[in-house]
């Protein structure tokens, strides 16, 4: 039938019309979501490169007054605008170092207890305990530090030191001097318990990830719970555990509040951790409200790209350590 | 095998206790219970396991076979609300007892898994981290260890020149032999086979069945298998578990050929399970 022919012919085009309408639509809609996202992204990179770049301007004057011996220099001097690097750069790498040496051992530790030994009901409130840790703002950990745990550390931890190294041939430079309290062990001792957190919990995130099978044909030899750890769950374990330090390190070199309370502040280099020194991010953070004077400021900013430097470096690490890990699990 | 030195009962609607009679029982297990929390996975269980000889046990999936093989080197014990009652007697010694040196027993009690579990590390190093736990000797005699216990598991020709390598390299039926081959370099003296080729392709579970017949002149070996031929295969007395019974035990070619139960008639017939 020809009439019925045209009018489904008819009753075609205009679905066809509408549907073209619809999919022009859509069309814009689609192109405009793909705008934002490449925008959002965009913007987030133009910050980063925004942020580097004048991170590197403004070290110029910093790095044309003093050279690349701006990073080996140890005198600070903002009276005759002699500024060098040395002191911040060791003070900030030997605090992480310090706060790695007692956070790993015993985050590792914790987050053994918390994936082997540990009674099933206990495991969440020690949990969130240690994820409070995390949660607790820095500015809290360096009152504390300053007022509880400076006089804590000079009264009985340092004094105990110095007394039992006396005389030492290496240990008793490392451990000498009046204690103050405060300096670069305190500081040490602070940022490991803010570290802690962050390693306890990747460790017990990739020691659950050893498969249990594994776990339990090493007991099946006859394994003791401290030979399964040593020689199946660390080994397995190793490339995540290596991450987890590597962020929490990030973090440490970086940390400024509870550190600036802490260490002393005096652009120093003293090969006894007892002494004051102090950090990068501290020395920013202490100094540039009275930076008057454009090599003054110059320098400071060249410590903050200094420091942009290393903890892009450790945190490249920590990236490659991770995927190498999630490459294995696969 | 030699089933054919085995004494067989001699009345044919033989019970557990009369099958394998005047056979040393390297393990005795009686009347034992194991539950998980609240609920009850074995049922009075009782059983001699025979020594040197082989024993299967049989089983639709949660029968509580695996269960039973986990109390015999206390692998339960790595986890919470899991306990058991009863006796097993391990060269007359009750190894439920909380006394008893849990690493010890599971040197003596080896076990071979499911899936493959070689450790993450080398060949050599896989089977010498066992051999070192328990004895501290020169190193030419931990290679000599290393090597013998590779061979024991057919193993050496194909690794020997990459011992070095990692073990998590090999494919699945060499790793699961390094691990028979780690079990036996600890000089175990009964041998678990947790289903043991189920990860496997058929010419490498062929090579492990040979191995346990082989292994069972010096070990007393006890194997979980959902393979019936293979059980027939390999062993030399058969248990039956159904629901956490204990249905049958016996002789492996009567099981076979002329069960004692109809439980036992419908599951080695494939009528369930």
């Amino acid at each position: 039938m020809p009439g019925v022919a045209l009018n489904e012919t008819t009753l075609q085009a205009s679905q066809a019309r509408s549907r073209a309408a619809v999919l022009q639509r859509l069309r814009s809609t689609d192109a405009t979501f793909r705008l934002l996202t490449r925008t959002a992204v965009l913007a987030v990179l133009a910050l980063l490169s925004g942020v580097i770049l004048s991170l590197v301007i403004g070290s110029v004057p910093a790095f044309r007054a003093f050279g690349l011996g701006f990073v080996g220099s140890e005198v600070w001097n903002p009276v005759t605008e002699q500024f060098g690097a040395l002191a911040p750069i060791y003070g900030t790498l030997l605090t992480s170092f310090i706060a790695l040496l007692i956070a790993v051992p015993v985050g590792i530790m914790i987050a053994f207890f918390l994936t082997e030994l540990c009674p099933l009901w206990l495991r969440r409130p020690i949990a969130i305990a240690i994820e409070l840790l995390a949660g607790i703002p820095s500015i809290i950990y360096g009152i504390w530090g300053l007022f509880v745990f400076a006089p804590f550390v000079q009264k009985y931890i340092q004094p105990a030191l110095i007394d039992t190294f006396d005389g030492w041939p290496v240990l008793g430079t490392l451990f000498e001097g009046p204690p103050y309290g405060i300096g670069m062990l305190t500081a040490g001792f602070i940022l490991a318990i803010m570290v802690l957190p962050f390693i306890t919990a990747i460790s017990r995130d990739v020691f659950e990830a050893v498969p249990a099978v594994l776990k339990e044909a090493t007991y099946g030899l006859g394994c003791t719970t401290w030979e399964v750890f040593k020689h199946v769950v660390l080994p397995y374990a190793r490339v995540g555990v290596i991450g987890g330090v590597m962020l929490g390190l990030g973090r440490a070199l970086g940390e400024t509040m509870a550190v600036t309370f802490v260490i002393g502040n005096a652009h120093t280099v003293s090969a006894s951790i007892l002494q004051p020194g102090t950090t990068i991010s501290a020395s920013i953070a202490n100094e540039f409200t009275e930076a008057v004077g454009d090599l003054y400021t110059s320098s400071l900013i060249a410590l903050g790209l200094i420091l942009f430097v290393i903890t892009f470096i450790v945190l490249a690490i920590a990236r490659y350590m991770l995927l190498r890990l999630q490459q294995k699990a696969r | 095998m030699n089933i054919a030195s085995t004494p067989v009962p001699a009345t044919g609607n033989a019970t557990p206790a009369v099958a394998g009679a005047g056979l040393a029982e390297k393990v005795s297990i009686r009347n034992l219970e194991f539950f998980y929390g609240d609920n009850r996975a074995l049922k009075g269980i009782t059983l001699p396991l025979y020594t040197n000889k082989t024993t299967a046990f049989i089983g639709p999936s949660g029968c509580g076979k695996s269960t039973l093989l986990r109390v015999l080197n206390r692998m339960y014990d790595l986890y919470p609300g899991q306990r058991a009652t009863g006796q097993v007697l391990f060269d007359g010694e009750n190894l439920l007892e909380s006394g008893v040196d849990i690493n010890l027993l599971r040197a003596r009690i080896g076990m071979v898994f499911q899936k493959p579990t070689p450790f993450p590390m080398s060949i050599y190093e896989n089977i010498a981290f066992g051999i070192r736990l328990y004895d501290k000797l020169p190193r030419a005699e931990v290679d000599a260890r290393v090597e013998s216990a590779l061979r024991r598991a057919a193993l050496w020709d194909e690794v020997k020149d990459k011992l070095s390598s990692s073990g998590l390299g090999l494919s699945g039926g060499q790793q699961q032999r390094l691990c028979i081959a780690r079990t036996v370099a600890v000089k175990p003296e009964v041998i678990l086979f947790d289903e043991p080729c189920s990860a496997l392709d058929p010419i490498s579970t062929a090579k492990i069945e040979e191995l346990i017949d082989e292994l069972q002149e010096d070990y007393t070996i006890v194997i979980v298998t959902h393979n019936m031929q293979q059980a027939a295969r390999v062993s030399d007395f058969t248990a039956f578990m159904y629901l956490g019974d204990l249905v049958e035990f016996d002789v492996t070619e009567k099981i076979f050929t002329n069960p004692g139960d109809k439980r036992t008639q419908a599951y080695i017939t494939g009528r369930f399970g």
